[in-house]
């Protein structure tokens, strides 16, 4: 392997980029493809369905051998709204391995107290989100049905194509959310990705079986839908 | 520490930046039971220490070994590693899986 290669790798990494190196095994040649350039790879198919399952496996093409070494980013999930549901949520979220971390403005809330073992950003999701960077490998789930704090985070998961976003509201409280989204500039496309109500219709009743919904329906996204949809890459971005 | 795999990656950077030879070893094939899934590396530099595996310690002295022929000559090998094979008792897998590693030096 070349350093060159070694340090993309480790680079792409740190920056939460997918790549996947390709080493034919008889030969030892090896090229490096990014993420975002997969499409145009003569071995597109191929390298979408490594990216989507996230390992590293041996592929055939055209008569030869090639060990993909699959990198994606860790999954996460960002929760805006640091109620009753975050609080049960986030020890489950860390069971399952996934780094979870919750954004709210409301100090009375966002509390270390309530919250003992979970990032915690007592800010507005609009100032708290950038530096997060969400992207295709992040979950967001939006508890306080406040549009004034869901509706910014709402903006941000949406932009940011995350593979999964819920919104916790009934359908007329939804409803009402599309139509502000839409004056945001958003398309119908966009919007019907949008899990509300939220969470898997196990008819939960408490906060805690609402989280078990919830991230019940975040590994659905993660493991039955590509992470990686062509469609969506090609564009379309609002705002 | 336990190092997971990526950190293994950064310190194969690592070590090969501070000036020494340096080889990667990656399991690229299972068959039943393996100890360490498909993906998995070891990083091992040419006075023989090494970070991360490829199993749960039943073959890494012969991969070990063999990364040091590796960064001598600078062509990757592949090597099988089962029960089922004569130098079992030597190195093999306990578990009776089946394991390919590819090994390659960092130029």
């Amino acid at each position: 392997m070349r350093l060159e290669h070694l340090r993309e790798l480790n680079t792409a990494r740190t920056e939460r980029r997918a790549i996947v190196l390709i080493t034919e095994v008889t030969d030892g040649a090896q090229r490096v493809v990014r993420g975002e350039s997969i499409a145009s790879d003569p071995m597109a198919e191929l390298l979408d369905a490594a990216l989507r399952s996230g390992k590293s496996t041996t592929v055939e093409h055209e008569g030869k051998s090639y060990f993909l070494t699959v990198q994606v980013p860790p999954v996460r999930i960002i929760v805006i709204g640091a109620v009753h549901i975050s609080q049960a949520l986030a020890p489950m979220a860390k069971l399952a391995g996934f780094d979870m971390t919750i954004i709210d403005p409301r100090t009375a809330f966002a509390t270390p107290d309530r919250f003992p073992d979970v990032k915690l950003l007592a800010e507005w999701p609009q100032t708290a989100l950038p530096p997060l960077k969400p992207d295709r490998y992040t979950a967001m789930a939006l508890f306080t049905h406040d549009p004034k704090i869901d509706d910014p985070g709402l903006i941000e998961a949406l932009k940011a194509e995350c593979f999964y976003i819920g919104a916790l509201g009934s359908r007329k409280t939804h409803a009402k959310r599309v139509e502000r989204m839409k004056e945001v500039g958003f398309t119908d496309e966009q919007l019907g990705r949008i899990r509300a109500p939220i969470g898997l219709d196990i008819g939960s009743v408490t906060p805690s079986e609402i989280a078990v919904a919830v991230l019940g329906e975040i590994i659905l996204a993660l493991r039955k839908k590509p992470l990686r949809d062509p469609k969506s890459a090609a564009g379309s971005k609002a705002a | 520490m336990l190092a997971s795999d990526d950190d293994i990656l950064a310190r194969a950077e690592e070590w090969r930046r501070a000036g020494r030879q340096v080889a990667i070893a990656t399991v690229i094939e299972t068959w039943g039971s393996a100890p360490r899934p498909v993906g998995s590396h070891l990083v091992i530099d040419h006075d023989g220490n090494f970070l991360g595996s490829v199993s749960g310690g039943c073959v890494e002295g012969d991969v070990v070994t063999t990364a040091m022929d590796v960064i001598e000559d600078s062509k990757a090998r592949s090597i099988e590693f089962g029960v089922a094979d004569e130098t079992a008792w030597r190195v093999g897998l306990s578990c009776g899986g089946r394991i390919k590693v590819y090994v390659e030096k960092v130029d």
